[in-house]
């Protein structure tokens, strides 16, 4: 309004806004002073750290997507350089503990053990070591970078996404040595091989879902990247990785039950398309593999995204 | 248009900033039952106004721990604040003296990454990579991991990554405090360019001296509230003569 004296632009002050309203479970709504509100938008100010509507925050993100990419192209580069072996690592941890779980659980399950026991095994370690690594990397990838988070402005949900895409990149070379020691233990390639593919494709999905939940949850409740290892550690217990479930229990209840856990299911599909002797996945398992893989990035987006404006606050 | 109409380029109204910590140095979780009682509220913002007009050079002075550098976070819109809000008319940029970037990595990687952040492309980082390392001046150091930087190195290399890019808005937490004398001449020559490009600058120093020399004005903050604000001379002699009672 030009009609106003000059120099006579309102000090913004004064008026007392409400108090801050408490989060809401999925966003936080912000109260603001009508005086400045209206002055700022007078002079085309926005406010900052506010969080931009859905499509546009993506699209910002789309825009950095360099940013990401390079960040977990220099994580996975750095992870390993205070060791010896360096990047080796990432393919021998898995093996290493595909070995000691094969020991152990090779001598304690005694002839209740599966067929073809140590593929088997391999092709449950590698699978589930993709997950675990995102979920915990996925939500550390806030409160881990810190330093980030409060000298640059970027959409934050770069720092979950670059924590997966950090597991992409280390999910190759594993995956290669996976088909040379399958190959090793004679278990032949057949078509059915590729369409691991797609499976990875769809894991990772899922993967990026459950890491923009905890990347939040983490943030909320710091203890709970103390308490991701266990639920990581009963997943894999509960995942079909040493066991089938056929040879556990005949309930069909609790079969279902099992197999409403995805990564079971996935664990179950890469068995199916890898090795030989097992039951392709019934409707159950499909549905509820495709479901949570489609359902959690959606429900993750939604839920990381509500919070932006909460990342940078310094506890 | 007459002078007289001046722009206003950041509005701060009435901010407040709490947040929780874990207070003193005993460990929460050993109080099981009661260990709500190990979180102290901090109350950093006590409801906090100015307004910010176009090429104004604002310095910021307090003690520490008043809220300086709190402020200057939630300005560049990456603390929230928990009553009020900041408007500006662009993203603010903020140079502060905190940790690396990413401590494992080295300084060319680091440079790189920095300037991602900042929203250049793969390209532009690329071909503001020789200005950086120059302007940085450790070319030499630049292959080691940024955790063998000394506190000064690194600031050094955050400061000049910023200085790659044009801001309107440019926040300066002590920045010119770090650095050798060299350094801090090349920076003040640049933060002088930077303002005359456009900008706006917030300098938050305890140098009563770069106070003085590079601002137009100067708030001063004191346990969280805005205590004095006007001509810098005004303001630091009333800061002082607090501090001398002391």
């Amino acid at each position: 309004m030009l009609g106003s004296a000059p120099g006579a632009v309102p000090d913004a002050t004064r008026a007392r806004p409400e108090r801050f309203p408490r989060p809401a479970l999925l966003g936080f709504r912000h109260v603001t002073n009508s005086a400045a509100a209206e002055m700022a938008k007078k002079y085309g100010l926005s406010r900052m750290g506010a969080r931009p509507p859905l499509g546009r925050y993506l699209a910002e993100a789309w825009r950095r997507r360099y940013f990401a990419i390079t960040l977990s192209r220099y994580t996975v580069e750095a992870g390993d350089s205070d060791s010896r072996l360096g990047s080796l690592w990432v393919i021998v941890r898995p093996f290493l503990s595909a070995v000691i779980y094969g020991l152990l659980f090779g001598v304690i399950l005694g002839p209740d053990r599966p067929h073809n026991f140590v593929p088997h095994l391999l092709v449950g370690v590698t699978t589930f070591e993709f997950f675990a690594k995102c979920f915990d990397q996925g939500a550390k990838s806030i409160t881990g970078n810190q330093s980030l988070v409060t000298s640059l402005a970027f959409p934050r949900i770069l720092l979950p996404i670059s924590a997966v895409l950090r597991n992409i990149f280390e999910l190759w070379p594993m995956w290669v040595v996976l088909v040379l020691a399958l190959l090793a233990f004679q278990q032949w390639p057949s078509w059915n091989w590729l369409l691991v593919i797609p499976m990875l494709g769809l894991m990772t999905l899922l993967n990026t879902g459950l890491a923009l939940i905890s990347a939040r949850l983490t943030v909320h409740f710091r203890d709970l990247s103390q308490i991701i290892p266990f639920i990581n550690r009963l997943l894999f217990y509960g995942s079909g990785i040493f066991f089938t479930l056929q040879s556990v229990t005949k309930n069909q209840t609790l079969i279902h039950l099992f197999q409403i856990n995805p990564v079971y299911d996935f664990v179950e599909a890469m068995h199916s398309f890898l090795l030989p002797g097992y039951e392709p996945l019934t409707q159950w398992e499909w549905t509820a593999l495709i479901g949570w893989s489609v359902l959690l990035p959606v429900i993750g987006l939604l839920f990381f995204w509500s919070a932006e404006e909460r990342y940078g606050r310094v506890e | 248009m007459s002078s007289s109409e001046r722009r206003p380029v950041v509005i701060v109204d009435d901010v407040h900033v709490r947040y929780k910590v874990y207070a003193t140095g005993r460990r929460v979780g050993r109080r099981v039952g009661r260990f709500e009682r190990g979180i102290k509220e901090v109350h950093a913002l006590r409801g906090v106004s100015f307004t910010v007009y176009e090429g104004e050079n604002i310095g910021v002075i307090g003690h520490n721990g008043s809220g300086k550098s709190t402020l200057l976070r939630t300005v560049a819109g990456f603390t929230p604040a928990s009553e009020g809000a900041v408007y500006a008319t662009s993203q603010p940029s903020l140079l502060g003296v905190g940790s690396a970037l990413l401590p494992r990595l080295d300084g060319h990687k680091n440079i790189n990454l920095g300037a991602l952040a900042l929203g250049m492309t793969p390209a532009e980082a690329e071909a503001s990579y020789d200005y950086i390392a120059e302007f940085s001046g450790l070319k030499e150091h630049l292959s080691y991991p940024m955790r063998t930087y000394s506190s000064g190195m690194s600031a050094r290399l955050k400061f000049s990554i910023a200085m790659a890019k044009a801001h309107q808005i440019l926040l300066v937490d002590e920045a010119l405090a770090v650095g050798d004398k060299a350094f801090r001449d090349r920076s003040e020559k640049r933060i002088r360019e930077l303002r005359e490009e456009a900008g706006t600058t917030f300098l938050v120093s305890h140098s009563m001296q770069s106070i003085l020399d590079t601002c137009d004005r100067a708030i001063w903050i004191d346990h969280g509230e805005l205590r004095l604000d006007g001509d810098p001379q005004t303001v630091v002699d009333a800061y002082e003569a607090s501090t001398a009672d002391l």
